[in-house]
């Protein structure tokens, strides 16, 4: 489904993603986690090109995306959910016109057809009374609910998330994950970068970990969660499980 | 000193509209008409160059701050100069002098609306426009979908400063002889003689009440 290719992206100097290969067959769920500045966030920009690659190629349902241009890129961008760490809900819009903005516009939907889908998503992540609030009137959990229904929406192949709980109060993550886990469990094919190990422990087929670039482990969550191959992996793995007693190590 | 208006009074259909009667459009009529014309024209304009500064940042952008530059640097009674001669010259005879001064202000202005909306684009978070590249949407469709109507929104009391400075210029169409408040009040005053203060203190107020209530137009619009 996803396949990246020896992937590398310079910011002018800077070699954020040095050399990345990895494969994702339809319908997994993996995980992707790593230290702040370990370029995970970057590597899902690029499998919808909202950063261009640098070198190398991640092919999408077999097709190149490095080759994609204007109206071929935008219709695999269709194809591709994306779930923003702050939302990015359109403030100017209603919980219902954010979902059905694109659903008309791009997909040329008829008014009336993207309302009954915006509803029977809102209502799906539990906001069905939301539908004409405006962002600013919903909590952080509300808005990115409302952030998945959006992407739903459109009905795509595969969903990227990019950190979609760190901007959130801890109370409101639960709201958010439930949502997630229904969609893991759904069969879709996920791509999420995240802390939220647990997420990870119970939902992903694979966990990824990156650091500086490049992948250093990529197992299975019980192989991750229980004997990690790679000292700097066991390192990260005790700071975000136990941050108080490695703050020396 | 006593102050007798009633020369405002007996003066007032000439004030309001001018020589409406004979065909002759004047007075508030006309100021309000020249001042919604080239308020509308200007928006159009403006908006349009700001959506070509902020699409090609290269240079395009820098043409058009030159050109701004340069519209911001004469005084606005010589654009009105220049298009009262160059626009009979372009298109032959029969355009109103009106039509030139309208003209004139909305090129005057539409440089500092493309200004103000280049900044408003600028000043939305960058995360808005990915969120629309994100679902598809091309780069027109997430200008005319997603970043302007919020930054036309925030931009709205900006527009209030220029506009109520435009319809105040309007004033200035009396130098190519365009019949529009202040000139239809000089001349009033030029008959009478005796009133200049209650004439033009009464013209103050006209021009004010038209600035108030563009004020409130944009709270309405703000508010919705």
């Amino acid at each position: 489904m996803i396949e990246f290719r020896d992937v590398h992206k310079f910011y002018d100097k800077l070699h954020v993603i040095r050399g990345i290969d990895l494969s994702i067959t339809k319908g997994e769920v993996v995980v992707i986690c790593g230290p702040s500045g370990s370029g995970k966030s970057t590597l899902i920009r690029l499998v919808n090109q909202l950063e261009i690659l640098s070198r190398g190629d991640i092919l999408v349902d077999g097709q190149s995306v490095a080759s994609l241009r204007s109206r071929s890129l935008r219709q695999l961008r269709t194809q591709i959910g994306f779930v923003f760490q702050q939302f990015n809900l359109y403030p100017h819009l209603t919980a219902e016109q954010n979902i059905t903005l694109a659903l008309r516009k791009v997909l040329s939907i008829t008014p009336k057809d993207a309302t009954l889908r915006a509803v029977e998503l809102l209502e799906r992540v539990g906001l069905a009374d939301k539908r004409q609030a405006y962002p600013a009137q919903l909590s952080g959990g509300q808005q990115q609910r409302v952030a998945i229904a959006r992407t739903l929406a459109m009905r795509p192949k595969i969903l990227l998330f990019d950190e979609p709980t760190s901007a959130l109060d801890p109370e409101m993550i639960g709201e958010v994950l439930t949502v997630m886990r229904d969609l893991a469990t759904s069969g879709i094919t996920m791509l999420v970068v995240t802390h939220e190990m647990g997420f990870a422990r119970e939902l992903a087929d694979l966990v990824v970990f990156i650091d500086q670039g490049v992948i250093l482990e990529n197992a299975k969550p019980s192989d991750f969660f229980l004997s990690p191959q790679h000292p700097r992996t066991r390192q990260f793995l005790r700071q975000l499980l136990s941050p108080l007693h490695t703050a020396n190590d | 000193m006593g102050l007798d208006f009633t020369v405002v009074v007996r003066n007032l259909d000439y004030l309001l509209w001018g020589r409406l009667a004979e065909g002759e459009l004047g007075g508030l009529l006309l100021t309000v008409i020249m001042a919604v014309s080239a308020g509308a024209l200007s928006l159009l304009l403006g908006i349009t160059l700001a959506v070509i500064a902020w699409r090609y940042a290269a240079i395009p952008r820098k043409l058009l701050f030159l050109w701004a530059e340069l519209i911001r640097g004469v005084p606005l009674i010589f654009v009105i100069f220049w298009l009262y001669f160059l626009v009979p010259a372009l298109f032959g005879g029969g355009i109103p002098n009106a039509l030139s001064v309208i003209l004139a202000l909305a090129w005057f202005s539409s440089a500092a609306i493309m200004h103000s909306v280049l900044a408003g684009l600028q000043a939305l978070p960058c995360s808005q426009y990915e969120a629309g590249i994100a679902s598809g949407f091309t780069e027109f469709q997430v200008l005319r979908w997603i970043l302007l109507p919020q930054a036309l929104k925030n931009l709205i009391p900006s527009f209030v400063g220029l506009f109520a400075s435009l319809i105040k210029d309007t004033s200035l169409a009396f130098i190519v002889n365009v019949p529009e408040l202040t000139m239809v009040a000089s001349q009033v005053n030029s008959r009478t003689q005796l009133f200049p203060t209650e004439i033009f203190l009464s013209i103050a107020a006209l021009y004010f009440i038209l600035c108030s209530v563009l004020s409130l137009i944009a709270r309405s619009i703000s508010n919705r």
